[in-house]
């Protein structure tokens, strides 16, 4: 399998703080990379690199590389709006927006794409069954994207995350604010986007890790410790650190 | 032993509370009675052609409103329309700025709206009439070819509707900067990280994701800056002209509700007096109709915000 991105050599900085530690990572395409390890080791940091989120903020530094299709996007020259919508993030808590069901998943194609109103229902439709809500939402289209459960929320934010044709979908926790069956929904619909997308996961559910992702990515404080295939991973891990986080014995 | 807390101390704070609610109600039911009573006559005399009379002449006492209403319109439009998007530029840039930045000139903005509206007025008629005067309105008139344009006029004096309103201008901006700015600071951050993460500019960010979540708090911002552009009186006094006839451009001379009450009332007595309290009344429906239209504009798009119901 070919891979979409690939780290090199990342390090990371808050203002003086250095939160990742040459981090070289390979994400496959077409597969979902599962990225674990314990509270505070870098996992949202390191995802939040890959679209260039950090630079909202005026004292987060990143050195390295992150190539996407070939391409450096760490690069100044890279157009960071064209990145985004390339690369969908999807959060730990649901973030509809404060609008409409359908102006949430139509806001993202009128602001990439120039579109006649009927286009625009036929994507917002598609994204919407490619999220698994349409049946749901169909006939409440003009309410409030704020009036749905949480776990229809968070799938509203996947319809929206896809609307406009990404390539690659980042989800930082994106079950944990949600109930186990949402939590089902959730997942099986992430099988189903690898076909379409290159999804990269951070869980802290193991179990979840395990069901899902073809690879998995073990970090430790800033450092990625061990990466291969998540049956191996959880199976037959190299580590020793890594065994014990997975097993739960984790000192 | 002996009880600390009772039920019937809870009842004696909530009897409190009514009691403070109910000194509110009844002191503008009181307002209300006796400006009625007191402009009974005007009405009476002119009926509802006071609001659409132009003639305002102490000698033969006729009385009427309408230029008074348009100057208030006109000053608090032109107030409105130049204060809005300075607020919210200066509040997106408060936002965004740097900590200590944005501390300084918040700080200067918090200063700004404490200023006493006499000393804008002063200010007012000293400094920018004069700066508009020879600078601004040749300009806007003759170099930018505005004078074509009806309603804007062709000369310049300095003072007028257009100065007055640019006074109210800058006498609110700072109120709704400073609301516009906790607004702001009320949305989430993982909620503009969203909208940053579908590919929005910090632009569009503020304008269609913050600006519709706190769409609540703004619009109270905006009605504080009107409520205040419509009943202020020092400011507009020094600047307007104080000119009861009807005002045919924007560059003339005009006078509004809040200005004809203060420049009249102490001298004025019978039907005169009458007839400003008149105004007065009108006056207090034009805020109240404000009120009423941003509480109906706010449950009218509900659903279209995303509010939940
Ligand atoms: N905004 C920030 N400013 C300063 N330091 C930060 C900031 N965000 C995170 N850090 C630090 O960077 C390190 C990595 O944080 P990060 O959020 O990436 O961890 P994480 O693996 O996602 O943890 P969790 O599982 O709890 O979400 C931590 O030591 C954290 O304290
Ligand atoms: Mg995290």
């Amino acid at each position: 399998m070919a891979n979409k991105i690939s780290a090199r050599n990342i390090n990371f900085y808050y203002g003086s703080h250095q939160a990742l530690f040459d981090n070289n990572l390979d994400i496959a395409e077409h597969a979902i990379t599962a990225v674990i390890g314990p509270s505070g080791c870098g996992k949202s940091t390191h995802l939040r690199i890959y679209n260039r989120i950090y630079e909202l903020y005026r004292d987060q530094r990143v050195t390295g590389s992150l190539f996407i299709d070939g391409v450096d996007v760490l690069n100044e020259k890279v157009d960071v709006l064209e990145l985004r919508r390339k690369v969908g993030m999807i959060f730990q808590k649901p973030t509809p927006f404060p609008m409409s069901v359908f102006d949430n998943v139509a806001y993202p194609l009128r602001l990439h794409y120039r579109l006649s109103r009927s286009e625009i229902a036929d994507k917002v439709e598609e994204a919407l069954r490619g999220a698994s809500l349409w049946e749901e939402v169909k006939d409440k289209l003009k309410s409030s994207g704020l009036a749905l459960s949480g776990g229809q929320q968070q799938r509203l934010c996947i319809a929206r995350a896809i609307a406009a044709s990404p390539e690659v979908l980042l989800m930082d926790e994106p079950t944990s604010a949600i109930d186990p069956v949402a939590t089902l929904k959730i997942e099986e619909l992430m099988v189903e986007l690898k076909k379409r997308f290159t999804i990269v996961i951070v869980t802290h559910n193991m179990q979840q890790a395990a069901r899902i992702s073809d690879f998995t990515a073990f970090f430790y404080k800033g450092r990625i410790v061990e990466f291969g295939d998540t049956e191996k991973i959880f199976t037959n891990p190299d580590e020793k650190q890594t065994e014990e986080y997975i097993t739960g014995r984790f000192g | 032993m002996n009880k600390l807390r009772t039920i019937s101390q809870d009842n004696a704070f909530r009897l409190l509370c009514l009691l403070a609610a109910g000194i509110a109600g009844v002191l503008m039911l009181g307002f209300m009675v006796q400006l009625a009573v007191d402009s009974s006559a005007a009405w009476r005399e002119f009926g509802l052609g006071f609001i659409f009379s132009s003639e305002w002449d102490p000698w033969s006492n006729r009385y009427g409103a309408l230029p008074s209403i348009v100057g208030t319109l006109i000053t608090t439009v032109i107030a409105l329309v130049v204060a809005l998007p300075l607020a919210f530029a200066a509040a997106l840039f408060l936002t965004d700025a740097p900590p200590w930045l944005s501390q300084i000139i918040g700080n200067a903005i918090d200063l700004l709206a404490a200023i006493p509206s006499v000393i804008y007025g002063m200010w007012g008629l000293f400094v920018l009439a004069p700066i508009m005067q020879d600078y601004v309105q040749p300009f806007l008139i003759d170099d930018l070819g505005l004078g074509r344009i009806p309603f804007v006029g062709e000369y310049y004096m300095g003072f007028g509707l257009f100065t007055a309103g640019l006074i109210l201008a800058l006498m609110i901006l700072p109120y709704m900067a400073a609301i516009m700015r906790d607004v702001f600071a009320m949305t989430p951050q993982v909620l503009r990280e969203a909208a940053y993460g579908i590919g929005c500019t910090r632009w569009e960010t503020a304008k269609d994701i913050v600006l519709k979540y706190g769409i609540r708090g703004l619009l109270g911002g905006v009605f504080i800056g009107l409520g205040r552009a419509l009943g202020e009186t020092m400011a507009v006094l020094f600047v307007v002209g104080n000119i009861m006839d009807m005002p045919q451009t924007l560059s003339d001379g005009g006078t509004t509700i809040a200005s004809t009450l203060a420049n009249n009332f102490s001298e004025a007595d019978g039907l005169q007096r009458s007839a400003l309290m008149a105004l007065g009344i009108i006056l207090f429906a034009m805020s109240f109709l404000i009120q009423i239209i941003s509480h109906y504009y706010l449950s009218a798009t509900k659903s279209k915000r995303g509010e939940a119901k």
